[in-house]
């Protein structure tokens, strides 16, 4: 015994690790836990689903498609590429007010913004302020990058292709038509406005563009987008910045302005009004169409009935296999001891 | 280790193409330098710090998945097609590079140091007239280096002198074929006198030989000095790498050096095992990888589609470039960024993955404290670290007997002498007592010289002895004097035995505890203690045993001159050699012997003859000139032998007990219970085998029928199959059309499941040849699967492994091969799995095997506990990676009809490049390594638990099948649901909201988190390890998420991180939550609803068991009662062989040598190695080739030998050549 004792050094270790003995929870899919949690889960997601269903059917959408592409259509007449600086009127009614605070969106869709070349046809440092890629922009711009050997700022297809069509609302009070004023600050997220997107320290800003041009498609050089507001141009033009962030499916909106002054900051009131769109994008070569879209929000964000009835499906379904996992444990289950 | 050594072998053998002798001139390096022989340096390492990373990486990137992935990596550099940034795929390679590096490197330096060792290792070298120390790897060839005793022999040497008389000298060779006994060597006669250094200095031989090669057993060589040629051949070699033993020094000249040793040139390549679901996983991948181009396909055409009806337009916004006109070309470079976006089906940490759990599983294995055996301080040990799946699948164990089912240590236990049996304790009522611990054993304290450890229970024997009993006394002086044994006697009374065979061991003990002390003896002499007395018998001759013999004798001349013969042997043949007046008592004692054998003893009969003066010498004249001639030696000396073990007077026969190792039988009935069927193939006698059968429960008295084939003629065994199977199937008619019946149902495998009735099939090696052969191999299968038990005995290692061969081809299933012999070793090899065990045999089955512990019993842990766990791990780990990958990657693919087919990638690179090595990586690990769904207990308890592994039902192609749909559905829903949501989301502050980087992710938010919660539901396991890596990944996840896109990060690499704010703006949103909780409950619940109405509807065993341990778990520890098998005790006669494997003693020409040269040299005290021995090893050395027929004691070896096709040579190339 003795010589056992000392000859015991290839001895695994008693441990709980290697002898893969440590404490452990070991969860079963027990009907006790299986079906309340189903019928729990999907009393939730019901719950939920008619919150947002509810919700969402609160929410006042009013959507205009103004491609023009049928005759009778008001911009019809713009739809003609051929026409330049072509204004078309928009006349809509409003029956109830429009619970403000509004937002004023312009959609497009079967547009690929997120198509892979398009997408990445930007140059991040440029647009985040390097002057050295004002001079030589990244390849990535391509064919967007130099005109002749001028660098074009900002460089690329995004940023060429912004959209450009402009929106003025008039509410038709007495015969006369009332501006409602638009607010366009802050509808770019804040990240892109004070981190993303950095104008070149240079001022005045225009002097940073010396020796470069201006996308082909603009008609104004980036230092001139807000003629109104100085400090809302170059990179980090609110209207730039939405244009920026490419959305991630064909059919998309982007925030054009809210509505949250004056007699409107309630809403827009019902009545008659006349939306004047300046049209220059675009979109029918590519069987594309634009839209412009009013809304206001509620908690959850914007009209989302998917959502909503989503979560209704998801719930129902979950109860529903509840009761048929309760059917089947009733009938089926296996003894739990023999 | 074997990688690396064929690579430097080989060009070892390039350098050497050339070499066709050898010429080695001693004490001459100027010489020898002009061959530019290999030095004695040894570089068993693969690499050195210059090397390292060009040749590991040359070597990594032949592994397929690796090179596919460079392939992507230079696809990903070619601007027009590259869909993702390079580092998506450099850093998880990178990763996996240096993982893999890093333990090569670590294998690699841990070779260096051992090479350093061995290379700086002193030697005794002879230069300029002096012995200088000197390192191994100094030394030269053509040196001439002195060896003291214990010292490893630095190079392969021809042994010129020794201490020891005659120039010989002893050595282990456990290194180079696992051999513990001594070996003796024996030098030239002409260099045995080159004793001093002078002497040595001036010797200037010459030798030429063969060139380097890897037969451990042959040389051939030539020796010429002072105009003599000398033959030398490998007695007169020390190989590399063994240890001299018993010797005080020696000198030699160093033949073969460095890497061209025997040793080195020996450590060849092994056979890669891989498992079956290696060989599946690669199927499978390649399966992906056919979906892969045809998504990508499918991918293109919608390309081109779009491109020539509307995309061409689009060039309002994105002008293409010129070389994209054509709709076609640019439907053809999608399919490359397709190709490269969606690679992560094919998972590049999969490999890696698989390894590590092999390896932590290996290290379970490794450290199990329940297949670590105290008494011989062995662990189990995995010697290779990637079959562990498959032992959770095996269906087939190969098994030896000798050392794996039994101990391979022999106990006397009875004996009849002279018609009396002893051995058997009775009680007061004359009823047999059974022999357990507690029964008092018999006191052998009057002899000073017993051997404690014996043990012996009847003490009616002793009283025998004390009262003088001559029968009795002339019994065991027979067991003290007719054997092999050397004695050696460390301190006075102290002596120790070195047996050849166990058997003759538990003999010459038995004849030592009962007063027959064998002390000592010399050449010619036998010193004997008879009850105290030294007793001095000259010793005449050996009659040599062999296995056509079957017995030995020797010729003595006692004290008071008389010459005896004492011969033991197998019954059946003393027997036929009997005097007449023994007749009666041959009656009586063959009574005695089936008695024994039916208990599972192995019996030995015991003869003597008295031999006349006269006789003897004509007789010894005949030896003398049959030793001498060459011719027919063998054949001629058993004529003599033949002549003179006549007309014998028995004495009475011993029975010894092969000692079945420790929980042998519940062992097997445990494993039969989990569907494994064992055979065991065995070189032992058929009734032996079939004893061990019995005793072990695979035999019992209940079974139908036992089928023994032993046919002489390929139509005899054919008959007795085709009757046997016949008789299962229950088809009694004869003839021709019966038999095509038979044939046909015995070939649908669905009758097997029918058959209720317990069968066993016992063949033998004779039989089993012919029912190898092609026709009949599909009858042998058939009946062999039917049966219960299946019993091949007397087989030779290469039946062995073409057995398991024949199984392993036609079954497909998976075999285990268990043994702990050399004779085991090529059945190992062939099996899919060889478990070694470290027994007494040696270490040669344990070197071949995969691995290795020291009781058959243990086999029950390792694959009823560790093989099941390992299976259950690796199919739960596969299932839900490839779910995992599928689930992440065709979420582009739905996003393709999206984005214009464009290969724009859904999720931010960055998270492409972390997702599989750092999101998803270590939950996935630590289920494939702690999980378990059955803890170990109850694996054991209930042994069909272990069925689900051998018909392959937790990972096959259907359940690959199922998890890439669950895959492929979740990825579905995890891009359609956020698709459904996001196309008019907008933020709280009415700001628009459906950008792609939002988009991104919250899809890839959803995606961890569903995947975090199906690794949760997969896991069955939940330890503190478990715990810490899901909640720990889902952290990591969120810290990098946000650590990535933050503000920091974007201000030092403004172009690497894109993403700049998108966690922040995006999941600081409700409705994002909202969809990240819809998308998590819809993908998970309904694999969870399935998977409880599985469980409910169609519970596996499994299930079961969960259910009841849970339930025990509740109720606290119940005691465990482990069922008792009930050991049979039947009654068969048997007659089993003395040695098992005995080498023959022979004395013929070597006897007459010693006999000239002893008489004048031995000094007394140098006993115990006295040439006799020595001429028995080296004639033992001789035969090798015939260790394998002889362990298998075939009857008529050269007869057979042919017929088998597994001629000695053959059989000697299976054993040595590894």
């Amino acid at each position: 015994m003795v010589k056992q004792e000392r000859e015991i050094g290839n001895r695994p270790d008693n441990t709980a690790f290697t002898q893969q003995r440590l404490p452990a929870w070991q969860p079963m899919l027990s009907a006790g836990i299986v079906i309340p949690g189903f019928v729990l889960i999907g009393l939730a997601f019901i719950g939920i689903g008619v919150a947002l269903f509810v919700t969402s059917r609160s929410i006042q959408v009013l959507e205009m498609d103004y491609t023009g592409v049928e005759p009778t259509s008001p911009c019809f007449r713009c739809s003609d590429p051929d026409v330049k600086n072509c204004v078309c009127n928009l006349a809509f009614n409003i029956d109830t007010l429009f619970k403000g605070p509004v937002f004023f969106y312009y959609g497009l869709s079967n547009y690929f913004q997120n198509y892979r070349k398009y997408s990445v046809s930007k140059d991040d440092d440029q647009l985040s302020g390097d002057l050295d890629n004002f001079e030589s922009p990244s390849d990535t711009c391509s064919p967007y990058e130099t005109v002749g050997s001028v660098p074009i700022v900002p460089c690329g297809s995004i940023a060429n292709s912004m959209f450009n069509d402009t929106f003025k609302l008039y509410q038709i009070v007495n015969g006369n038509e009332k501006l409602v004023p638009f607010d366009g600050k802050g509808i770019a997220w804040w990240t892109d406005y004070n981190v993303k997107y950095r104008n070149p320290s240079v001022t005045p800003l225009k002097n940073a563009f010396n020796n470069t041009v201006k996308p082909i498609s603009w008609p104004k050089p980036a230092y001139e987008l807000d003629t109104s507001d100085a400090a809302n141009n170059g990179f980090i033009n609110q209207d730039f910045l939405v244009w920026m962030r490419t959305a991630a499916l064909p059919d998309f909106r982007k925030l054009y302005r809210r509505i949250t002054e004056g007699d409107y900051a309630k809403g827009l009131p019902a009545g008659n009004y006349t939306l004047k769109i300046a049209y220059n994008y675009p979109v029918l070569s590519f069987q594309g169409r634009k839209m412009v879209v009013f809304s206001n929000v509620s908690w959850m964000g914007g009209k989302n009935e998917f959502l909503g009835i989503a979560y209704l499906v998801v719930g129902s379904m979950c109860v529903f296999m509840s009761i048929v996992m309760l059917i089947v444990y009733a009938k089926f289950k296996f003894p739990e001891e023999d | 280790m074997t990688g690396y050594m064929e690579t430097t072998q080989e060009s070892a053998r390039d350098k050497l193409v050339g070499e066709k002798e050898r010429h080695v001139k001693a004490n001459a390096r100027d010489y020898n330098d002009k061959f530019s022989y290999a030095d004695n340096h040894i570089k068993t390492s693969k690499y050195n710090v210059l090397t390292f990373l060009p040749i590991n990486l040359f070597e990594q990137f032949q592994r397929v998945a690796n090179a596919y992935f460079l392939v992507l990596l230079i696809l990903q550099l070619i601007p027009e097609i590259s869909s993702l940034s390079w580092f998506t795929t450099i850093v998880p390679l990178v990763l996996v590079l240096v993982i893999t590096a890093v333990k090569d490197a670590t294998d690699d330096y841990f070779r260096h140091k051992s090479d350093q060792q061995v290379n700086n290792r002193q030697s005794q070298v002879l230069i300029g007239g002096s012995l200088q120390n000197e390192k191994w790897m100094n030394v030269r060839v053509g040196d001439i280096i002195k060896l003291e005793n214990n010292q490893f022999v630095a190079a392969d040497i021809l042994l010129l002198c020794s201490s020891e008389p005659y120039g010989l000298c002893y050595i282990e060779t456990a290194e180079l074929d696992g051999e513990t006994n001594l070996k003796v060597r024996q030098a030239l006669t002409v260099t045995s006198d080159l004793e001093d250094i002078t002497k040595l200095m001036d010797f200037d031989g010459e030798v030429i030989c063969e060139p380097p090669n890897n037969k451990l057993d042959t040389f051939i060589g030539t020796l010429y000095w002072r105009d003599n040629k000398h033959p030398l051949d490998n007695e007169k070699m020390l190989l590399r790498g063994c240890v001299l033993r018993n010797t005080e020094w020696c000198f030699g000249m160093v033949i073969f050096a460095g890497l061209q040793t025997k040793l080195m040139q020996n450590c060849g390549r092994t056979q890669f095992k891989r498992t079956s679901i290696d060989k599946l996983m690669n199927t499978l991948v390649l399966w992906i990888f056919a979906f892969l181009i045809c998504m990508g396909v499918i991918l293109a055409i919608g390309n081109t589609i779009l491109e020539s009806w509307s995309g061409r337009n689009f060039q309002v916004f994105l002008p293409l470039d010129e070389f994209q006109n054509s709709a076609v070309f640019s439907g053809f470079l999608t399919f490359w960024s397709y190709i490269i976006i969606l690679n992560t089906v094919v998972p590049i940490s999969l490999y890696v993955s698989v390894e590590v759990l092999r390896l932590g599983h290996s290290y379970f294995i490794n450290w199990d404290w329940k297949m670590y055996y105290s008494q011989t301080d062995t662990a189990a040990e995995a010697r290779t670290t990637t079959l562990n799946e498959e032992l959770g699948q095996v269906e087939f164990i190969f098994s030896d007997k000798t050392g794996t089912l039994t101990q391979n240590i022999m106990v006397f236990r009875k004996c009849s002498i002279n018609g009396q049996t002893y051995g058997d304790v009775y009680d007061e009522f004359e009823r047999k007592v059974e022999i357990t611990e507690k029964t008092a054993c018999v006191d052998f304290s009057f002899n000073a010289l017993c051997d404690r450890s014996f043990k012996f229970y009847d003490g009616s024997l002793v009283e025998a002895i004390k009262l003088e009993d001559p029968a009795a006394q002339e019994f065991f002086r027979l067991l003290a004097l007719c054997h092999t044994v050397m004695p050696e006697e460390k301190s006075e009374g102290h002596l120790v035995y070195q047996a050849q065979s166990p058997d003759e061991g538990a003999l010459v003990t038995a004849a030592r505890n009962f007063g027959f002390v064998f002390r000592a003896r010399t050449p010619e002499t036998i010193t004997l203690c008879e009850m105290g007395r030294a007793v001095t018998y000259q010793l005449l001759a050996i009659l040599d045993f062999n296995n056509v013999r079957k017995r030995m004798s020797v010729i003595v001349r006692n004290s008071q001159g008389q010459i005896k013969l004492y011969s033991k042997g197998a019954d059946t043949i003393i027997f036929d050699r009997l005097d007449p007046s023994s007749e009666e008592l041959m009656y009586t004692t063959s009574e005695h012997l089936s008695e024994f054998a039916g208990e599972g003893l192995r019996t030995l009969a015991l003869a003597y003859k008295d031999l006349d003066e006269d006789y003897l010498d004509v007789w010894m004249k005949k030896l003398l000139f049959a030793s001498t001639v060459i011719e027919n030696r063998e054949d001629q000396l058993a004529v003599l032998y033949e002549e003179i073990e006549q007309d014998l007077k028995l004495l009475g026969a011993t029975a010894i007990e092969d000692k079945l190792q420790e929980g042998v039988p519940e062992t097997i009935a445990c494993l039969n219970l989990a569907d494994i069927k064992i055979w065991v193939l065995t070189g032992d006698k058929l009734e032996t085998a079939m004893n061990i059968g019995y005793s072990c429960n695979m035999l019992r008295d209940d079974m139908n029928e036992v089928f023994v084939i032993s046919g002489h003629t390929l139509l005899e065994v054919q008959q007795q199959l085709r009757s046997a199977n016949e008789h299962i199937l229950g088809l009694s008619r004869v003839g021709s059309a019966g038999d095509e019946k038979a044939n046909m149902l015995a070939d649908d495998s669905v009758f097997e499941e029918t058959i209720i009735a317990e069968y066993a099939l016992i063949i033998n090696g004779h039989s089993l040849a012919y029912a190898m052969e092609p026709q009949l191999e599909h009858v042998l299968l058939d009946l062999a699967c039917l049966c219960k038990t299946v019993i091949c005995c007397r087989v030779t290692p290469m039946q062995k492994a073409q057995v398991v061969e024949l199984v392993k081809r036609h079954k497909r299933a998976i075999t285990l091969a268990i043994g702990d012999g050399a004779n085991d070793v090529s059945m190992i090899k062939t099996a899919h799995i060889g478990v070694g065990i470290s027994g007494q045999e040696g270490m040669q089955a344990v070197l071949a095997s995969d691995y290795s512990f020291a009781q058959f019993r243990y086999l029950r842990r390792l694959l009823l506990v560790h093989g099941r766990w390992s299976y259950f791990r690796m199919c739960n780990f596969l299932c839900y990676f490839f779910y995992k990958n599928f689930a992440f990657t065709l979420v582009h693919f739905w996003y393709g009809f999206f984005c214009g087919f464009s290969a724009q990638t859904v999720y931010d690179q960055w998270f492409i490049t972390l997702f599989n090595i750092v999101y998803t990586s270590l939950p996935v690990l630590a289920m494939g390594l702690f999980d378990q769904d059955v803890n170990d207990q109850n694996s054991l308890r209930y042994p069909s638990l272990y069925k689900p592994g051998q018909q392959n039902l937790l990972f096959n192609k259907r359940q690959f099948f199922l998890c890439t749909l669950q895959g492929m559905g979740t990825s579905c829903l995890l891009f359609f649901v956020p698709y459904g949501a996001f196309s008019v989301l907008v933020k709280e502050d009415g700001s628009h909201f459906s950008d792609q980087q939002a988009f991104a992710v919250t899809i890839a938010t959803s995606l961890v988190i569903v995947t975090s919660v199906q690794i949760g539901l997969d896991t069955h396991y939940w330890t503190a390890i478990n715990h810490f890596f899901i909640w720990g990944s889902l952290t990591v996840y969120f810290a990098v998420l946000f650590a990535m896109q933050s503000d920091g990060m974007f201000g030092v690499f403004s172009s690497i991180f894109p993403f700049i704010g998108a966690a922040r703006n995006c999941l600081s949103e409700k409705s994002v939550w909202l969809v990240i909780l819809l998308t998590t409950v819809v993908c998970v619940v309904p694999s969870l609803a399935v998977s409880f109405l599985r469980v409910d509807l169609f519970p596996t065993l499994t299930d079961k068991v969960r259910h009841l341990q849970r339930f025990r778990n509740k109720q606290g520890p119940q005691e465990q009662n482990l069922r008792r098998v009930r050991r049979t005790s039947s009654r068969r006669s048997a007659y089993a062989f003395s040695h098992q494997q005995g080498y023959g003693e022979l004395i013929t020409s070597g006897k007459n040598m010693k006999e000239s040269t002893v008489s004048s040299a031995c000094s007394p005290g140098r006993t115990p190695h006295s040439p006799t021995w020595i001429e028995n090893m080296l004639k033992r050395k001789n035969e090798v080739s015939c260790i394998s027929d002889e362990r298998t004691g075939a009857p008529e070896r050269s007869s057979r030998a042919e017929r088998f096709n597994s001629t000695p040579t053959g059989l000697n190339l299976s054993l040595t050549n590894r």
